[in-house]
């Protein structure tokens, strides 16, 4: 099998608290793997470590066969809805021309070619109507759909999103998936950080069990066990402390 | 308008536009307080730059400034990295540090050293007539120089102001690139320090910003509308501040700015408060209109036209962005409907074609 992502060995500590515990595992190319757990499992961080915007306390995580750095532009990140400031100034379409940035290249402003590809971008997440709105009045989930678009206009082949299904609408969860399984189709290869248990199976080819240590990586036929649930969901995981040597 | 005058409009129209369109910047990133930190702890670098050159010269003075306010913000950033004390804690003692050490320098250097000839006290609530035909040209370039950064990095800027961290994963340079929003600032406060003064300094980086927020939802409006702001209201509170001796100029740009932020919150289209309050009004009278609708509806339907109707019948007719109940009794209220205990609705009146 080929990997998207390789995790070896990843820790990752907030104020000297483990957020990730050596963690090990591996995404294959051109499926959807789902990332569950519960919160404050370190599934965000897991993204974000992989994105090189959290630093590791150790561990390697290769990219595409290379570290992160090597491959940024390949690779485009959804984050979380919450973590942005919808106040800023911005319409839709300014948000979804963001995705080219990566490629203008410094001193130049994106051209014809690029806002083509922001306008595709939105007509394929259903926002090409509200492309000209302030992203101010926009509802939930057309906040998710205009940051998948920005994500399509990167045209990445890989594809981070952290809990894009959170507190959506249903016909916003349905294009959503829509989009994620055309991108699949294209060969491409979508993570996404997931809470909802229930559509798991009918969603995601691959998953990740993950509570502060990986609990199971695998394809969700042998991995989603109720055994590996328990385990992941059954009383919060705490990490051993260090015993201190009493010499 | 004699000379002096047009020099010191000039100046006070200038400093208005670069620190009304940098401030922004620092606005939409959320740290508009930090601008009021870099303000009140530039006071100490101009009394020890005059003191230690003697020289009264505004570009002198301005690198003190511009030194002691980059100074109080690496010390607050050592603060978070090594404490656990908060970023609004951590810049209010630097504030306050910084600006405590600027009044004790300033009232011991009025009676050492002849700082009250070299007019220093005037830094603290700025004094436009003061200004000289040398000192525009140092803003106008300073200003020149900063516009040319933020347009060459124009995307880049719009980027890491709204999402940070998507901006690193595209590889942008994020942490030179807040060094380079960072240089803006205090390039927009230092410019500023002998007109407005220290200490309102900071109402000149936010208010133009909080202004013209609300009359655009456009990046690249929103910047020149602040510069605009900026402008008028800086030659603006100069002039009136002419007309009267000892009037000091920077409260007066302040209180201009005030005005027009306050005026824009209440009047601007779409944000305004005025708007919103009639477009509240507007969207409770269509909502009754509906309520009306579907019971004159029901009425019709019904057999018995006064048959009184349970509020979830109503709102499945609605669908959910009307809250049925809040404008059913908002229309007791005003006596269209009444309220059948245990039963529900029903019409005042008979509505016109019912059996």
């Amino acid at each position: 099998m080929k990997w998207a992502i390789e995790i070896e060995d990843l820790t990752v500590a907030y104020q000297q608290q483990p957020v990730l515990w050596d963690v090990d595992a591996a995404i294959p190319t051109g499926q959807m793997t789902a990332i569950v757990g519960p919160n404050g499992a370190g599934k965000s961080t897991l993204l974000k470590a992989v994105l090189g915007i959290v630093r590791p306390a150790a561990g390697r995580i290769r990219v595409l066969g290379r570290p992160f750095r090597a491959r940024e532009r390949r690779v485009a990140y959804v984050p979380q809805r919450a973590e942005l400031d919808w106040d800023f100034p911005a319409t839709v379409f300014d948000v979804a021309l963001m995705g080219t940035y990566g490629r203008v290249g410094w001193l130049r402003r994106p051209g014809a070619a690029e806002r083509t590809r922001a306008r595709a971008a939105l007509e394929r997440v259903g926002m090409a109507e509200l492309a000209d709105r302030p992203i101010g009045q926009l509802s939930g989930g057309q906040q998710q759909r205009v940051l998948l678009a920005r994500a399509l206009a990167q045209e990445a082949e890989l594809y981070l999103l952290d809990e894009p299904f959170q507190g959506v609408d249903a016909p916003t969860e349905a294009t959503l998936l829509e989009v994620l399984r055309w991108l699949k189709q294209q060969g491409k290869t979508i993570v996404v950080v997931h809470h909802d248990l229930s559509t798991v199976a009918e969603y995601f080819d691959w998953v990740i069990l993950l509570n502060v240590q990986c609990i199971a990586c695998g394809p969700v036929a042998e991995a989603f066990t109720p055994e590996n649930l328990r385990r992941t969901y059954g009383g919060r995981m705490v990490v051993p402390a260090p015993t201190v040597n009493p010499a | 308008m004699d000379f002096t005058l047009r020099i010191v409009m000039t100046g006070a129209a200038l400093l208005g536009l670069i620190s009304g369109a940098l401030g922004t910047l620092a606005v939409l990133r959320r740290q508009g307080l930090i601008g009021d930190a870099v303000a009140h702890a530039a006071l100490p670098g101009i009394v020890l730059a005059f003191l230690l050159s003697g020289s009264k010269a505004p570009v002198v003075l301005q690198l003190g400034a511009a030194v002691s306010g980059t100074l109080a913000l690496l010390w607050v950033q050592a603060i978070l990295r090594t404490t656990r004390i908060r970023f609004d804690a951590a810049l209010g003692m630097a504030l306050a540090v910084f600006f405590g050490l600027g009044v004790v320098l300033l009232s011991a250097a009025q009676h050492t050293a002849g700082a009250a000839q070299a007019g220093l006290d005037r830094f603290l609530f700025g004094q436009a007539a003061t200004l000289l035909r040398e000192d525009l040209l140092v803003m106008a370039g300073a200003g020149l120089l900063a516009f040319a950064l933020v347009l060459a990095f124009w995307k880049e800027i719009q980027l890491v102001l709204f999402d940070e961290a998507y901006a690193a994963t595209l590889g942008l340079p994020v942490r030179r690139l807040q060094t380079l929003l960072i240089v803006l600032l205090v390039v927009a406060i230092v410019i500023g320090l002998q007109t407005v003064g220290v200490v309102l300094m900071s109402a000149v980086i936010v208010a133009p910003a909080a202004a013209a927020r609300q009359w655009s939802s456009r990046y690249g409006r929103v910047l020149l509308l602040a510069g605009l702001f900026g402008l008028l209201s800086g030659a603006l509170g100069a002039w009136i501040s002419s007309l009267a001796p000892r009037l000091p100029t920077g409260p007066l740009i302040v209180l201009l700015l005030t005005a027009l932020a306050l005026l824009s919150v209440l009047v601007a289209p779409a944000r305004g408060l005025l708007w919103q309050h009639i477009r509240r009004r507007q969207a409770r009278e269509t909502a009754r209109q509906a309520v009306m609708a579907v019971l004159q509806e029901l009425a019709r339907h019904h057999p018995d036209a006064e048959h009184p109707h349970p509020t979830a019948t109503i709102q499945a007719a609605l669908g959910t962005d009307v809250p049925a109940e809040a404008i059913l009794r908002d229309l007791e209220r005003r006596g269209k409907v009444r309220h059948m205990p245990d039963q529900g609705w029903q019409l005042t009146e008979r509505p016109p074609h019912t059996p």
